[in-house]
Formats: C-alpha cells, structure tokens, sequence
C-alpha cells in the first residue's frame, strides 16, 4: 500500500507517494473494490429485478389502471371524462360513441371494451355488440340512432357506466376489492349485502393463516425440542422423518390427504370400525375448512421445526444446568431460561408459517371445498377464470400490503434482528 | 339405409330431416341469438317430424399431405376427448401423416387469453362452449374461419346448409356437438329415484348429498324450473333482481348438502364412490360410465340445459394450416357420426344422423335415444342462453361466490 511511503503535506495532510492526499486515496480504492462487488452481485440484481420487482409494480399498476376503453375508444373517452355524469348526453359524446364503434368493431376490439363496460354495469355487454353492428348505417342526430338501435343508450346510467371504464386511472378496483362500488360521481358506496365476500376473505384468511401457525408451533416446537436433545444417532434419523415429508411434492402430499381424509376414507373407515360413529354418519374431514386447516398445518410443519431446531441446537446445555443449580425447578429453567433463548426460532417459524400461509393457494383449492377457501383462490380465480386482472391485481396489492403491515408489527414487537433462520 | 334404421336412431334423425321444413337459416347479419332460437324451434318441429331420411354420399372430405406437421388440440378432457381421440385424431392421424397432441383443460378462455397476450400460442384448436366461443371471436382471441371451406355434407349438401341452422353464426367457431346438463343417480342405492327437476331439491323425498357444478351456470337456471318456471320463462325470471333471489333461495335450500364439481370427469366418480345420491353432470359423461363400465346410473332428462361445444382456432396458433385441416375433417359427416356412436353428444350436421346407429362395442345399445335432443329426452329443456351469461356472468359469479363463502 501507498501509505507506507506517506509524508505530511504543507497544510498537514497525509500525502501518498504520488502527492495526492491519502484520505482521497483511501476512497479511490475502497471506490474499485466497491465496484467489484457490485459487479459480483449485478446478475442477481438484475435478475430480481427483472423477474420479481418489475412484474410485481406493473402488476400492482393494473390494479389502478385500466386502459382497455380509453385506448380502443379514443374519441369518446375524453368527451366522456369531461361529461359531469349528470347532465343529458351531448350529440357530440354520441357521434363520438358511434365512430367509436365501428372502428372498435373492425378492430376486433369491441369485445374487450364490452367486456370491460359490463364489468360497470350488467347487461352492457350486448348493448355495445349489438350497437357495434349496426353502428356502420347510423346516420345523425346520433343520440336518437343509438337510443333508436337500443332504448337502453337513454338510460344516463348506460352512459354513467361507461363514463367510470372510460377513465384509465381509477381507485375502482381497490374500492371493488374492499367491497364498496366507485361511482361515477367519484363517490364510495357499499357494495350491496349479498355481494360483500373479500374483506370477509381477508378476514378469513388472516386467522386461518393464524390458526395454522398456532397449530405449527404446538406441534413443532415438542419435535424440535426432542430433536435437540437426542443423541445424533437418533436425531438424524428422526430428522429425516421431519425432511422427508418436506422433500415430497406439495401435490402428492395434499391429495394424500384426501385419500386419508374423505368420507370413504382411511380415517373414517376406521372410526366406523372401532365404533366411534356409525356407518352413515362419517365425519365430513375434508372439502371444508377442517381438510383447509389439517392439510395445511401438516405441509408447513417444517418450516415451523427446522428455525426452532437449529435455535435449540446452539443453546448450550450448561445454561439450564446452572439454573437448576441455582435452585431452579424444571418447569422454572425451561421457561425462564431457555425458553427466552428459543424466541428468535419461534419468532422465525412463526413468521415464515404465517407469510407462507397467507399466500396459500393449491391446498385450499384442492381440499377447501366451499368454506375453506382463501383470498389467493379468488386471486387465481380473477385471474384465470373471470379475466379481471385489474381486481386479481387489487386484491394481490392489498394483500401484500397487510404482509407487510404484519411484518412491521412483528419488527417493532419482537425486532428481526431477533429472528434466526438458522 | 332403411327405415327401420333410421328410426333407430330417432333424435339424431329428428334433427336432420326438421330442417327441411324448418329453413330458419337466413343470410348474413344475423343476430346470432335470434338465429340460435331458430335452431331450437327447428329441433322442435323436428321432433314432430319423424320420417323421410337422406341419402348417403361418399365422403366428401380429401386428407391432405401433412406429414412432419403437429397439432395440439385441446378438450375437456375423460371419456368425451376419448370420444374424439378415436372419432377424430386416429383417422386424422392414419390419413394425414400429422401428429396429434391432445391436451386437457377445464373450460374458460384464461390460458387461450394468456397465450395470445404473451404472443407464444401453443394451442392450435380448443373445443369451447357457445358462450367462451362468441367471448372468444368478439375480443380477437379467435382466428376467423372460412366457412366455405367446410367440406360439403356426405350427402351433398352445403356445409351451410348442413349444420344446424344458426349455428355456424359465430364466425370464429365451428359446432361439433349438442350437449346437456342433466342430473343423475345411481338406481342401485335409490329404487324409486328421483323424476323431475324439483325432486333434484328435494331433499327429504329423496335424502342424500348433490353434486353441482361450482358455477352459476345451469344450477340458477335448474333452480327456477325446479321452483316451477316453465323452461322458456328461465332467462326472462333470471333477467329480473327477484328472479335470481329467487334462484339463490331455491339452492339455498339444499346448500348444506351440496358437494361441488369441477371437471366433467367427477361427477359419475362421485356417484360411483357413494359420495353423493345425486348429482348433475354432462349427460355424456354418464352414458359412458353406463356403457362402458357398467354403472348403474340413471339420468333423469326433465330440466335438461343444452348447449353447443365448437371448435375454435385461437389467434396467433403456431399450426394454423394444420389445425384447419383437422377442424375440416373433425367437422365432417363421417367423423361426426363415428363421434356419436362413442358418446352421447348430439351431432351438429344434419348428414351425420342418418349414420349414427348403436354404441360403438354394443351393438344392442342404440345411440339415438341417449341423445339429449331425443324427443323422450327433450320435453322439457331449455338452451344455455350465452348472451344471457355474457351479459350477467360477472354479477352473477360474483353473487355466486359470495353465496358459496357465506
């Protein structure tokens, strides 16, 4: 290094042999090596960034955004953005309206823009295919040619409806995910009684994923513990009981489950046997919350056992040893001394079981039947099946929200500098 | 071909010869709905219709050279792709020189969507319902078909005028099968079974669980009929907020005893497993548990919802060329026919019933009184209305699932 060779400036600074000052010096190379490290860490970087930063904010953008009307329908979804929402519709929104529609109809785009204004308003759908068709041989004034083509275009609420799916940037989304309805006067309303189901979900979905990490934890934290204080001999062994399990397929696992658990199963086959209920009463075990509950708490098991474990194996035994000779009972050193020291494992079990379970989706969706499922299988269902992506969007956004919420909650109650993985 | 044949394969043969009087085929613009009703009131006057039949031509499709191409068609999946394997793939397979690669799916245009956004279409043909069909052509997902390139009929006639009338409206989408949502029980476990719709929601005369499909669709429809709407009353009740309270207290009413399907391939499991009494179920999948493995199933026709399955081509397909040859073909008499007497799905053509006898390892099991649109079967049905379902699906799934959660 160049400091070997330092000097005093005229003003008193440590100079390196070629004069500049060694402070300056120090930084350039700090400056390389650095840079090296980020070039050693730049793949990854791009790759999260790429593969799970990018997707996750685009996604989370469609939940705000919808661009499905303003983009197909570029002439009237200004007009209609500028409307109130409560005075009459102008002939200029109409003819807007019209050319609109036979554009969209011969870009094969009027689907998607019905689809999209019927999400407003049911019955839209063929209101906008069926005006699409015959947009072509209306002729001025066009507000009576729509009205005349459907009755329905008389009704402000049609208009009204589309004014909201017009606007590409909308709370709607968020607002349908929470329950309520955005209108078009840029108000929240309730949704109404018998449609309200995701905040119940979340709800749901919370103590479920609560419930499972409780069960974890009660049966984790004996096998831990045993694991911990066997001898290695035994310990492996009895370890690679915990691991298999892990190792096997979610999917084998969960159907697993079933063949266990389903009426004509193994399990009530052999409560009928030794008597405990009669033929034609088996207990429902499975397709409700019950199967949602059991199957879930067996496959996130491991993730409770392993942190425990590997927290038990680094307290040393000595520490319970001078508790007791310090006149101690058993009951007193367990949960005074050591159980104190397994925290951070329980804290890191019971973080990792709660966050897995919130995202919970396959279990849920095999063995859930119709109370056991999840706000991750209306996700997957808004996704797959309805093609609202812009909800499916929403409502992923708000979940990641309470995990993170949750998360925070967990840093200033506990600290995750107390959370061990291993 | 005789008479006596012909009557043997009644409904099928009531579909064709219905047509003749029942010209509802008009030209152009339209309305696929309106057009759709007509093919309903044509296989109406068709059942009264019996008699007279068609003549026979040589088959009127040419394989083409495809040897080194693929393609990957994609159905439903059990015993109905099995109905196509060997109705369609294998001679399309021998005559061509194509490979063919048959995958599953559960319905909906989810993955179709996916794989034209994303610009990587590895499905080149998919078997759709009429709603996923028109959802399907109307948002570009879809290729459009020349429907002139059809082959002609085997017995001479235009494709155009060959097919049910109505139903070649779509014009991304070709019909292959009449299907229907039936219920059914195993007559085994229940001597005296249920006979109507409202036994279905019976649940004191008839005790046991009930499978239903977990979708709106058909059990809304199912519930009013069984709550005493006549058939053709169905969408105009479901059309009004009361209508569908009305629905929903109609299955609220058996909601404990529900177990609900998915896959078509579930419901005879579950009847054969003794998980459920009864259950609805695509009546194809029920006949082929009857015919092939026995099952004492019964299906109970009354309240039937039928709708139409259709091949579709989605947009962008890496084996578009392929994928047509193979819906020209698959959409012939002669492949129709042989698919009819694998399953009871309801051929589209009219040329197609008159070669339609009896199953395809039982010579004793006629085909034409399994078909939904057999005159004994059809008393009271009511088609799957898609622009209902296009119009309302995403209030009413929404309310469905809120139902199902609570």
């Amino acid at each position: 290094m160049t400091d070997a060779t330092a000097t005093h400036g005229p003003d008193g600074l440590l100079l390196a042999s070629d004069g500049t000052p060694l402070k300056t010096k120090l930084r350039q190379s700090m400056k390389a090596s650095r840079r090296r490290a980020f070039g050693l860490v730049l793949p990854l970087l791009l790759f999260v960034l790429a593969s799970f930063v990018i997707p996750i904010i685009m996604l989370l953008w469609t939940g705000v955004s919808n661009d499905t009307y303003a983009s197909n329908m570029p002439r009237s979804a200004p007009l209609l953005r500028a409307w109130d929402g409560a005075s009459q519709p102008t002939e200029e929104m109409a003819e807007a309206m019209v050319l609109d529609l036979i554009d969209a109809r011969k870009a094969k785009t009027i689907g998607k823009v019905a689809s999209r204004v019927n999400r407003e308003q049911s019955g839209t759908r063929s209101l906008y295919t069926k005006s699409a068709r015959r947009a072509a041989k209306m002729e001025a004034p066009f507000i009576d040619a729509l009205v005349k083509a459907d009755k329905d275009w008389a009704d402000p609420e049609t208009w009204r409806a589309t004014k909201i799916a017009a606007t590409s940037l909308t709370p709607a989304y968020y607002a349908a995910a929470l329950d309520y309805k955005y209108t078009a006067d840029g108000e929240f309303v309730e949704q109404s009684e018998e449609r309200q189901i995701h905040v119940k979900l979340f709800w749901k979905t919370i103590w479920v994923s609560g419930a499972v990490m409780l069960f974890c934890l009660l049966l984790g934290y004996p096998v831990a513990y045993l694991l911990s204080h066997l001898p290695a001999k035994k310990a492996n062994l009895l370890m690679i009981l915990v691991l298999l399990p892990f190792w096997t397929s979610l999917l084998v696992r969960t159907t697993a489950w079933i063949a266990m658990l389903q009426s004509q199963g193994v399990l009530n086959d052999i409560f009928v046997w030794i008597g405990i209920t009669g033929d034609e009463q088996r207990f429902s075990l499975i397709y409700n919350l019950t199967g949602t509950l059991i199957a879930m708490t067996h496959i996130l098991l491991p993730f409770m056992i392993l942190p425990i474990y590997s927290v038990m194996r680094a307290i040393p035994p000595s520490h319970v040893r001078a508790a007791k000779s310090l006149g101690a009972t058993n009951w007193t050193a367990f949960w005074r001394v050591y159980f104190p020291a397994t925290i951070p494992g329980i804290g890191a079990g019971g973080l990792l079981v709660f966050i897995l379970s919130i995202g919970y989706y396959i279990t849920p969706a095999l063995v859930g039947g119709q109370d056991g499922q999840l706000i991750s299988n209306f996700i997957a269902y808004h996704m797959q099946k309805s093609l609202n992506w812009s909800l499916a969007a929403a409502l992923g956004g708000i979940l990641l929200a309470i995990v993170l919420v949750l998360y925070w909650l967990y840093d200033r109650i506990v600290g995750i500098d107390n959370m061990k993985l291993g | 071909m005789t008479l006596k044949t012909l009557i043997g394969a009644a409904s099928v043969l009531a579909m064709t010869t219905g047509f003749a009087f029942a010209d509802a085929h008009s030209e152009g613009k339209m309305d696929a709905k309106k057009a759709l009703m007509d093919a309903k009131a044509a296989i109406e006057k068709a059942m009264a219709a019996l008699g007279g039949g068609t003549m026979m031509g040589g088959a009127s499709y040419e394989f083409p050279d495809l040897d080194g191409d693929q393609v990957t068609v994609v159905s439903w999946g059990g015993a109905y792709t099995k109905s196509q394997v060997e109705a369609y793939h294998k001679p399309f397979i021998s005559g061509t020189g194509a490979k063919v690669v048959s995958e599953d799916y559960n319905g909906g245009l989810a993955e179709i969507k996916a794989q034209v956004e994303a610009g990587n279409v590895t499905w080149d043909i998919v078997d759709v319902e009429l709603s996923d069909a028109v959802r399907a052509c109307d948002e570009g997902l879809a290729e459009e078909i020349d429907m002139s390139a059809l082959p002609d009929g085997a017995d001479g006639t235009s494709a155009a005028d060959d097919f049910i009338a109505g139903t070649l409206d779509v014009p991304c989408a070709v019909p292959t099968i009449v299907w229907s949502t039936i219920f059914a029980y195993d007559k085994d476990k229940m001597k005296n079974g249920p006979k109507t719709i409202a036994d279905f929601f019976d649940t004191k005369g008839f005790p046991g669980k009930r499978g239903l499909r977990k979708s709106p669709k058909a059990n809304l429809e199912m519930a009013l009929m069984a709550d005493g709407v006549a058939a053709d009353e169905v969408y105009d009740v479901l059309s009004t907020d009361e209508g569908v309270d009305r629905a929903f207290a109609k299955l609220d009413s058996i909601k404990d005893d529900v177990v609900w399907w998915e896959a078509g391939a579930q419901p005879p499991q579950l009847l054969a497993d003794g998980e459920v009494a009864i259950t609805t179920a695509y009546n194809g999948r029920i006949f082929n548990a009857v015919a092939a493995e026995d099952k004492p199933f019964e299906i109970v026709w009354d309240g039937q919802v039928w709708d139409l399955d259709l091949w579709i081509i989605p947009k962008g397909a890496k084996n578009k060329d392929a994928a047509m040859e193979f819906l020209k073909f698959s959409t012939s008499t002669q492949a129709l026919a042989d698919q009819a007497s694998w399953i009871s799905y309801g051929p589209t053509r009219k040329s197609s019933a008159p070669l339609v006898a009896s199953y395809n390892s039982k010579p004793d099991l006629k085909m034409g009184p399994q078909m939904p649109t057999a005159p004994q079967n059809f008393k009271n049905a009511l088609q799957n209305d898609f622009e209902f379902w296009a119009d309302n699906q995403d209030e009413l799934n929404e309310r469905f699932n809120a139902w199902l959660a609570n």
